[in-house]
C-alpha cells in the first residue's frame, strides 16, 4: 500500500514539475494555430492587394493605323463620355483638360495642385477629366486609385482626389494604406463600411486597368500626361507653362 | 525550518502555489494571455492589411497605419505578442517555485513597462492619436508591474 502511494505522490510530483512547460507549450500552440487560421481566413478573399498596375499592352496595329498614340490627335472626349467618367467643370466648358495620373507621384500631386489654382482662376472655363494611371514603380499607386474609385461610387471621387494629393506625403511612406484612406474617407462623409468593401473591388480594378490601357493605346507613357482638347502637353509642370497652354487652348477654340 | 533558505529544486516547484505570492503569479499569467490575445490580434491584422478592425476610430487607424506600426519591417505588435508570451510563461514558471523565472520576470515587465510609456509618449505626443487596442496594451502592462510591486509585501 505505501509503495502505492509513494508511486502516486511520486508520478503527481512529476507532473507537477511537468505542468508549467505544458501549459506553456499549449498557449504557444494555442496562439499559433489561432492567428494563422485567422490569417488563412482573411487573405482567402483579398484580390486587389497583389495587384500592381494594369498591364501595358503594346498598341495594336489597328490602333497605331489609326493614329491614336499620336499627340496631335484629338481625343473624342464627347464622344466616349459616360457617367462613370471622373469630370469637374461644366460640360459645354469650351477647353477639357484631360489628366492621366498616379495618386503617388509626386509631379501629379504638384501639377494638381496648379490645376485646382486654374480651375479658380479660370471658373467655368474649362474642366477637368481625370483617368487612373497607376505606375508599377509606386507601392500605393493601385490602391490609391482603387480609394479614388471607391469613393466615385458613391459620387466623391474628386474629394478623394483632393485628399490623396494634399496627404500624398503622408501616406505614401506608410505600409497599411488602407488605414488612412479610411480616414479620408470618414473625413469626406463617405460609408466608410461600404468604402472598405468597394476598395477591394475586383470591379472597380478591371476598371482601373481599362482607364491605364486606353491611356496606353494613347500613347501616354508617364505621368502625369495632360492634354488640353486632345493635344498633349509638353513641358515642365509649372503654373506659368500650364496657364500658357491653357489659354493658347481657349484661344483656339475660340478662332474659327 | 533550518532549511529554509537553501530548498532543494522539487520542493521549490511544489511549494510555490501554495504562497500568496504565487496566486498573484498565476493572476499575471492570465493578464498576460490576455495581452497576448490583444497583441496577436493587432499582429494579424497587421499582417492582412485589415484596417476593418479599426471600425471608425480615426485615431486608431493612424496609429496602426503610421511608421511607428513597424520595426525594421516586423509589425510592431508581433514584438509585443512575444512579450507577453514572455510574460505569460515567466508568470506561469514563476507561481510554479522557480526562482529564476521570477527575477527574470521582473527584468521582462520592466522592459514592457518602458516600452509601453514609449509607445504613449508617441501617441499622445507625435501622432497626437490613441488607438484604443495599444492603450489596453499598455494598461495590461501597467497592471502587470502593479502586480509585480503588490509581491514582496505578501511575502
Amino acid at each position: 500500500m505505501t509503495k502505492v502511494a509513494a508511486h502516486a505522490n511520486q508520478s503527481l510530483l512529476i507532473m507537477k514539475r511537468f505542468l508549467p512547460f505544458i501549459l506553456i507549450a499549449v498557449v504557444a500552440l494555442l496562439t499559433v494555430g489561432i492567428a494563422t487560421a485567422i490569417y488563412r481566413a482573411k487573405m482567402r478573399p483579398t484580390v486587389v492587394a497583389t495587384a500592381k498596375r494594369p498591364p501595358a499592352p503594346a498598341p495594336s496595329a489597328a490602333a497605331s493605323a489609326a493614329g491614336q498614340a499620336t499627340e496631335a490627335t484629338p481625343a473624342p472626349v464627347e464622344e466616349k463620355e459616360d457617367p462613370s467618367l471622373h469630370v469637374r467643370g461644366p460640360r459645354n466648358a469650351p477647353v477639357t483638360m484631360e489628366v492621366y495620373g498616379d495618386f503617388q507621384c509626386p509631379s501629379c500631386g504638384h501639377a494638381a495642385g496648379i490645376t485646382k489654382e486654374l480651375e479658380a482662376e479660370y471658373h467655368g472655363q474649362f474642366r477637368v477629366i481625370f483617368y487612373e494611371f497607376p505606375l508599377a514603380m509606386h507601392e500605393h499607386a493601385v490602391e490609391a486609385a482603387m480609394a479614388a474609385e471607391a469613393a466615385a461610387v458613391q459620387g466623391k471621387f474628386w474629394e478623394m482626389h483632393d485628399k490623396l494629393y494634399e496627404f500624398q506625403t503622408v501616406w505614401s511612406k506608410v505600409r497599411n494604406v488602407g488605414f488612412f484612406f479610411d480616414n479620408y474617407a470618414e473625413a469626406i462623409g463617405l460609408d466608410v463600411a461600404r468604402f472598405r468593401a468597394d476598395r477591394l473591388s475586383q470591379d472597380l480594378q478591371q476598371g482601373i486597368v481599362a482607364q491605364g490601357e486606353a491611356g496606353t493605346a494613347r500613347g501616354v507613357k508617364n505621368t502625369p500626361t495632360i492634354f488640353f482638347n486632345g493635344t498633349e502637353f509638353r513641358g515642365n509642370f509649372t503654373k506659368e507653362n500650364l496657364e500658357a497652354a491653357l489659354k493658347r487652348a481657349l484661344a483656339e477654340k475660340k478662332a474659327p | 525550518m533550518a532549511n529554509n533558505g537553501k530548498k532543494s529544486r522539487s520542493q521549490q516547484v511544489t511549494s510555490g502555489p501554495k504562497r500568496p505570492s504565487g496566486v498573484v503569479y498565476w493572476i499575471m499569467a492570465g493578464i498576460a494571455l490576455l495581452g497576448l490575445a490583444d497583441a496577436t490580434f493587432l499582429t494579424v491584422a497587421h499582417l492582412t492589411g485589415d484596417d476593418a478592425v479599426c471600425g471608425s476610430l480615426v485615431g486608431c487607424s493612424t496609429v496602426l497605419g503610421s511608421r511607428y506600426a513597424t520595426i525594421l519591417g516586423i509589425p510592431t505588435a508581433m514584438f509585443g505578442a512575444l512579450a507577453y508570451f514572455t510574460a505569460f510563461s515567466l508568470a506561469i514558471l514563476a507561481a510554479s517555485g522557480y526562482e529564476w523565472a521570477r527575477r527574470l520576470l521582473v527584468g521582462v515587465v520592466g522592459v514592457m513597462f518602458l516600452a509601453s510609456l514609449y509607445f504613449l509618449y508617441l501617441q499622445a505626443f507625435v501622432l497626437h492619436a490613441f488607438c484604443p487596442f495599444c492603450l489596453f496594451s499598455a494598461a495590461v502592462t501597467f497592471f502587470l508591474a502593479g502586480l509585480l510591486l503588490v509581491i514582496p509585501s505578501r511575502r
